[in-house]
C-alpha cells in the first residue's frame, strides 16, 4: 500500500512541477474543475459512453461554477479568466471525457466567442448570460458534407428576403446540434465561390425550417451528440446577422479559440490514461510481481509522462503567448497536432498495458483511445496541421 | 447574524504521509495541503445561513503559517465575506490554539462560531469545546443537523447507536460533522473575486505547550495474508481459519 | 503519585461496554505508576452494573447523581470533575461522542490540551506518554503528558478488560452548582438498536461492489448471522447517499479496531484502509485479485461476492448452531 497511485482520486502529472508556473488563482480553478469531474463526470461516464448519452444534467452545474465562455468578460456574465485558465478548465474535462470537453468548447470558443467577436452590443447582452448560465446552449455549423477541410467552399446561402435573411444548407458534424436552442450558422451572402461573402447568422434552432439529426452509429464521442443540420428557407430578421463577421477569416478564428482549447484537453486526456495505467501496473500482479516491475510497462510509462510533460510546458507557453496577445495561428496548430496525437499514442498504451481489463467501459483508457480519434480528425486534421505548418515553415502551401 | 468560521490548513487527505527528518513531524515536500474537509461544512454552514438570512457577515479565522492565506482565500471564493490570519511560525497544541482562537473571536460580537468537529491532520477534535469554555460560550460538538429558531438552536448529533437532540442559546459554537450540508465548490467568479475580499493579518505567539510530541512514525505494516481461495467453494475453509487460527468467530 | 479518575459512560441506567475498558486502561496506568484508581459514574438513579468495575480494576467507584445526569449533561459533568481533577495525575475518557465533547471542556478548565483516541499508555519519568493514530490513522504520534493532570480519551476496543480483583467500594459524590446553557432533550434510538461501527466487535463492511443499495441486504445478513456485528460503508456509498454517514469507515468516517473487520466489496482506498488497518483480522471478498484490500487482508476469498457472502452466512450460522 506505498504507492502513490493507490488513492482513487485524481491528483495530476506533474513531473517538472509546471504547478509552480501556475497562479493561484489558476491553481484553485483547475482544482475546482477537477473535483467536479471526479464527483459528478466519473461516476457516469463510463455507462454515458456504453449508452451513447451525452450527460445533459450536468450542464446546470457547470454553467453554475462558470465553466463556458470562462475566458469572456465578467460583465457578460462569464467568469473573465485568462487563457491558461481557460485552457486548465479543458485539459480538466478533457480528463473525463473528449465529449464533455466538446461540449463545454463548442459552447465557449465556438458559439460565445463569436457573438463576443463579431456580435452587436445588444446581442452579447442578450445571448452571452444565458449561454453562460447553460440556460442556453449552442452549436457551431460551418463543416458542410462536401466542405470539412475546406470550409471556404461551404454552399450554404443567405439571402435578403422579407425584410431579413433566408438560410438554406445542411452542416454535418455539428457537435451539440440536436440539444442546441441556438446555433451559429456560417453562410455565404453573396457568391458561393466568394468566400469573402461568408457572414454568421444567429439562429434560433425553434426556427421554422431549421431541423437537427444526430448521426447514428458513431464509434467514437459516443458521450457527446453529433448531428446534421437541415436549413430550408429559414427565415431570421435582420439583427440575426453577427455584424462583425467578414469572410472566412471569422469562422477560422473561431477554430483557433477552439483547437487552443483542444490542446488543453488532451493532455487531460493523456493524464487520465498514464494515472490509470500507472495504478494499473503497481497494482496488477503478474508472475509473483507488479507488472509495473517489467520493463516493458516502465518503457511505456517512460514514455508516456515524457510526452505529456513536453505537453505541458508546451501548452502553457502557449497559453502566456495567448494572454500577451503574440498567439499564432499557426502555433495554435503545433499544439494542437502535437497534443492530440501524444494523447491517442497515451491512451493507446495505456490500454495495452490495462490488458484485457482495458477493453471494459469500467475502466477508462479505451473510452479515450477511441475519442481522440475524432479528436485528431475534427478542429483541422491531424493531417491538415501538417500542412499548415509546413506552409509556416516554407512560405508555399500545399493545400 | 454575525458568523465565524474557524479554519484550519491541512496536508490532503490522499496525502502519502513521509516522516521528516525530525522524527516528530511529517515531511510537506510534494504534499498538497487542503481546507480542513470538516472546516468545509463549517464554511457552507455559515453562507447557506447568511444567504437564506439575506443579512449578516461571515469571517473565516485561521490560525496558520503564512502559507494559509491561500486556504482562507479558498474559504472567500466560496463565499466567505473577509478573512484573518492568526499568524504563526507552526502549529501550537490545541489549548494554546483555542487561546489564541478565542482571543480573537472575543472581541467580534458573532452569535454563531462554527468549526468542523475535529482537525484530519492531529485528529484531536477539541479545538471547539476549548474555545466555546474560554468564551464561556455554549458548545453543541459534531452537529450533523442544525436548526436556528430565533435565538434557540437545535442540533442533532450522532451517538454510538442513536442520536442526541440538543439545545442551546445563542451565541454558541457549533462543530460540523459529515452530513450537515454538501460544501459547495468555489465557482470560477468566486476565485476571482476572492482575491479582492480582505485578509486579515495578525501575528500572535503561542503559549507552553501542553505536550511534547515524541516521536511520529508510520503505521506497523500488517503482516502478509493469504488469498484463502475462490469464489463459494473457500467459504468453508475461510470460516476455519478464523475460528481454529485467528479464534475470531 | 495521584491516583486516576475514570470517567465512565453510562446509557438508560446501564453501564455501557466501553466503560469498562476505560477502568481497564485506567488499571494498567496505575499499577505502572503504583496508585490507585476511581471510577465515577453520572446518573439520575441507580446505574446497573456497577458491581462489575471491581474487577475490570477500579478501586473506589464515585457516583455522582443529579436529575439532569438522567442524560449528558456537558456543563453539569464537566463542573463535577474539574472540581475533582486536580487530586489526580489523569484523568481517562473513551473516545466516544460523550467523550470527545466531555474531555476538550475539562481540559479547558483546567487550561490543557486533552489527548484523544489514545490507543496505548506508558508510563516514563513519572509522565503519562500516549499513543494515538494521526492523519487518520496514517501515522502515529507519542506524545508526553506534561500538565499535573492529563486528560485523555481512549478508543473503544483497543484495552483489554482482564480480571484485576479490585474493591470497587461505591461511594456517592456532590454535584457542584452549574448553568446548563446547553440542555440534552433527547435521544432517539433508530427502530432498531444499531450496533456502532466504532464500538463493535465484529464489523461487516460493503462498497461499491455491491452495485445497488439494495445489495446491502447481503451484509446485514452476514452480521445477523455473526451476531454483535455492525454494518459499516464505504465513503464511495455513503456518498452515493446509500447508507447513513454513521456507517462510514475511514477518513471523513469512523477509524475502528474491531476484533474481525469483513471487507465485502470495497476495493480498499487509502483512506478506507487507514481506518481499518487497526482491527485484529480483516477479511476481503472481492472480484479483483488485484484490489488493494487483500494487502492488509489476513485472508482474502477472490469471487463474485453474490456468491461467496451468502455461503459464508449460512456456514456462519451453522457453526453458531452447533455452539
Amino acid at each position: 500500500m506505498s504507492s502513490p497511485a493507490a488513492n482513487s482520486r485524481f491528483t495530476g502529472v506533474d513531473f517538472y512541477e509546471a504547478d509552480r508556473l501556475l497562479s493561484e488563482e489558476e491553481r484553485a480553478i483547475r482544482d475546482t474543475v477537477r473535483t467536479w469531474v471526479d464527483d459528478n463526470l466519473m461516476p457516469i461516464i463510463g455507462d454515458c459512453y456504453v449508452e451513447g448519452r451525452f450527460p445533459k444534467e450536468l450542464i446546470g452545474g457547470m454553467g453554475e461554477l462558470g465553466f463556458f465562455g470562462a475566458n469572456l468578460p465578467e460583465a457578460y456574465g462569464c467568469a473573465g479568466l485568462n487563457n491558461v485558465a481557460y485552457g486548465l478548465i479543458m485539459q480538466e474535462l478533457e480528463r473525463g471525457d473528449s465529449g464533455v470537453r466538446s461540449f463545454a468548447s463548442v459552447q465557449g470558443a465556438l458559439v460565445m466567442y463569436p457573438i463576443f467577436a463579431f456580435g452587436a452590443e445588444e446581442q452579447k447582452q442578450y445571448w452571452l448570460p444565458r449561454l453562460a448560465s447553460g440556460e442556453e446552449i449552442g452549436c457551431f455549423g460551418l463543416t458542410e458534407p462536401d466542405f470539412g477541410s475546406n470550409p471556404a467552399g461551404l454552399v450554404t446561402t443567405a439571402r435578403k428576403g422579407d425584410g431579413g435573411w433566408v438560410l438554406n444548407g445542411t452542416k454535418m458534424w455539428i457537435t451539440n446540434g440536436s440539444q442546441a436552442t441556438v446555433a451559429i450558422v456560417w453562410a455565404k451572402v453573396g457568391e458561393v465561390d466568394d468566400p469573402a461573402s461568408i457572414r454568421g447568422f444567429i439562429v434560433p434552432t425553434n426556427t421554422p425550417g431549421f431541423t437537427a439529426k444526430d448521426q447514428k452509429g458513431k464509434l467514437s464521442l459516443r458521450a457527446s451528440d453529433t448531428s446534421e443540420l437541415h436549413l430550408q428557407d429559414v427565415h431570421l430578421p435582420v439583427d440575426a446577422l453577427l455584424p462583425e463577421s467578414s469572410g472566412i477569416k471569422s469562422p477560422l478564428m473561431c477554430l483557433t479559440q477552439a483547437r487552443y482549447g483542444i490542446a488543453w484537453g488532451a493532455i487531460g486526456a493523456a493524464m487520465a490514461c498514464y494515472d490509470e495505467a500507472l495504478r494499473y501496473a503497481v497494482n496488477r500482479v503478474m508472475f509473483d510481481r507488479p507488472i509495473g516491475q517489467t520493463q516493458i510497462q516502465q518503457v511505456r510509462l517512460a514514455d508516456m509522462l515524457t510526452e505529456i510533460t513536453k505537453a505541458q510546458l508546451l501548452t502553457l507557453q502557449l497559453g502566456r503567448l495567448k494572454d500577451d496577445h503574440l498567439l499564432t495561428p499557426q502555433q495554435v496548430s503545433l499544439a494542437k497536432r502535437n497534443n492530440v496525437n501524444m494523447a491517442t499514442e497515451c491512451a493507446r498504451e495505456a490500454r495495452r498495458l490495462l490488458g484485457a481489463n482495458g477493453i471494459l467501459a469500467e475502466y477508462h483508457s479505451m473510452r479515450h483511445m477511441a475519442n481522440l480519434e475524432s479528436v485528431y480528425t475534427y478542429e483541422g486534421t491531424h493531417d491538415m496541421h501538417s500542412l499548415i505548418l509546413g506552409e509556416k515553415i516554407t512560405g508555399l502551401s500545399a493545400f | 447574524m454575525k458568523i465565524a468560521v474557524c479554519l484550519k490548513r491541512v496536508p490532503d487527505t490522499t496525502a502519502k504521509v513521509v516522516i521528516a527528518d525530525d522524527g516528530v513531524s511529517i515531511d510537506p515536500t510534494g504534499v498538497k495541503f487542503v481546507p480542513n474537509p470538516y472546516d468545509e461544512y463549517a464554511i457552507e454552514e455559515a453562507i447557506a445561513r447568511k444567504t437564506a438570512a439575506g443579512e449578516g457577515e461571515t469571517v473565516v479565522v485561521s490560525l496558520g503559517t503564512d502559507a494559509a492565506q491561500e486556504t482562507i482565500r479558498s474559504a472567500l471564493a466560496m463565499g466567505i465575506d473577509r478573512g484573518v490570519l492568526l499568524q504563526i511560525a507552526e502549529h501550537p497544541d490545541p489549548a494554546a490554539a483555542a487561546a489564541l482562537l478565542a482571543d480573537e473571536l472575543a472581541t467580534g460580537g458573532y452569535d454563531l462560531i462554527l468549526m468542523g468537529k475535529m482537525a484530519v491532520d492531529d485528529s484531536q477534535h477539541q479545538v471547539g469545546p476549548q474555545v466555546a469554555e474560554r468564551l464561556g460560550m455554549a458548545c453543541i460538538t459534531a452537529v450533523a443537523h442544525l436548526k436556528i429558531d430565533g435565538g434557540t438552536v437545535t442540533a442533532e448529533r450522532e451517538i454510538e447507536g442513536a442520536v442526541e437532540v440538543v439545545r442551546c442559546g445563542l451565541p454558541a459554537v457549533i462543530t460540523c460533522d459529515k452530513g450537515l450540508n454538501t460544501p459547495r465548490l468555489p465557482a470560477l467568479k468566486g476565485i476571482m473575486a476572492a482575491k479582492k475580499k480582505p485578509l486579515d493579518i495578525k501575528p500572535v505567539t503561542a503559549g507552553e505547550s501542553a505536550f511534547e510530541v515524541l516521536s511520529l512514525t508510520l503505521p506497523p505494516d500488517r503482516p502478509p495474508g493469504r488469498i484463502v481461495g475462490e469464489g463459494p467453494d473457500a467459504v468453508p475453509e475461510l470460516v476455519r481459519l478464523l475460528r481454529t487460527e485467528a479464534k475470531a468467530i | 503519585m495521584s491516583p486516576m479518575l475514570c470517567v465512565l459512560e453510562q446509557r438508560d441506567g446501564t453501564l455501557r461496554k466501553v466503560s469498562h475498558e476505560i477502568v481497564a486502561a485506567g488499571r494498567k496506568v496505575a499499577d505502572a505508576m503504583s496508585t490507585t484508581v476511581d471510577a465515577l459514574v453520572f446518573g439520575h438513579d441507580d446505574v446497573e452494573g456497577l458491581d462489575a468495575l471491581g474487577a475490570c480494576g477500579a478501586d473506589r467507584v464515585l457516583v455522582a447523581t443529579h436529575d439532569t445526569f438522567r442524560l449528558y449533561s456537558p456543563e453539569g459533568q464537566t463542573a463535577t470533575i474539574a472540581g475533582l481533577a486536580a487530586n489526580y495525575s489523569t484523568v481517562l475518557f473513551a473516545a466516544t461522542a460523550t467523550g470527545k465533547d466531555l474531555a476538550p471542556r475539562v481540559a479547558a478548565r483546567l487550561e490543557t490540551s486533552c489527548a484523544t483516541e489514545v490507543t496505548d499508555i506508558t508510563v516514563a519519568e513519572g509522565r503519562v506518554v500516549v499513543t494515538r493514530p494521526v492523519y487518520a490513522g496514517r501515522a502515529i504520534q507519542q506524545l508526553r503528558m506534561m500538565a499535573s493532570t492529563a486528560v485523555l480519551s481512549i478508543r473503544p476496543n483497543t484495552f483489554p478488560v482482564t480480571d484485576a480483583g479490585r474493591p470497587g467500594t461505591l461511594e456517592s459524590i456532590p454535584v457542584p452548582e452549574f448553568t446548563a446553557n446547553v440542555e440534552v432533550v433527547e435521544v432517539k434510538a433508530p427502530a432498531e438498536a444499531a450496533l456502532d461501527v466504532g464500538e463493535a466487535a465484529i464489523v461487516v463492511s460493503g462498497g461499491r461492489g455491491l452495485k445497488e443499495p439494495e445489495n446491502f441486504s447481503l451484509i446485514e445478513d452476514l452480521a445477523d448471522a455473526f451476531g454483535q456485528a455492525a454494518v459499516g460503508a464505504s465513503r464511495a456509498v455513503v456518498d452515493a447517499g446509500w447508507r447513513d454517514h454513521s456507517a462510514q469507515v475511514g477518513q471523513t468516517g469512523k477509524t475502528v479496531s474491531p476484533g474481525l473487520y469483513v471487507a465485502v466489496g470495497i476495493s480498499g482506498a487509502i483512506q478506507h484502509l487507514a481506518g481499518m488497518r487497526t482491527a485484529k483480522v480483516i477479511v476481503a471478498i472481492n472480484r479483483d485479485k488485484d484490489a488493494p484490500i487483500f494487502k492488509v487482508a489476513d485472508y482474502g476469498i477472490v469471487g463474485d461476492l453474490f456468491e461467496v457472502v451468502p455461503r459464508l452466512t449460512a456456514e456462519v450460522r451453522k457453526l453458531r448452531a452447533e455452539g
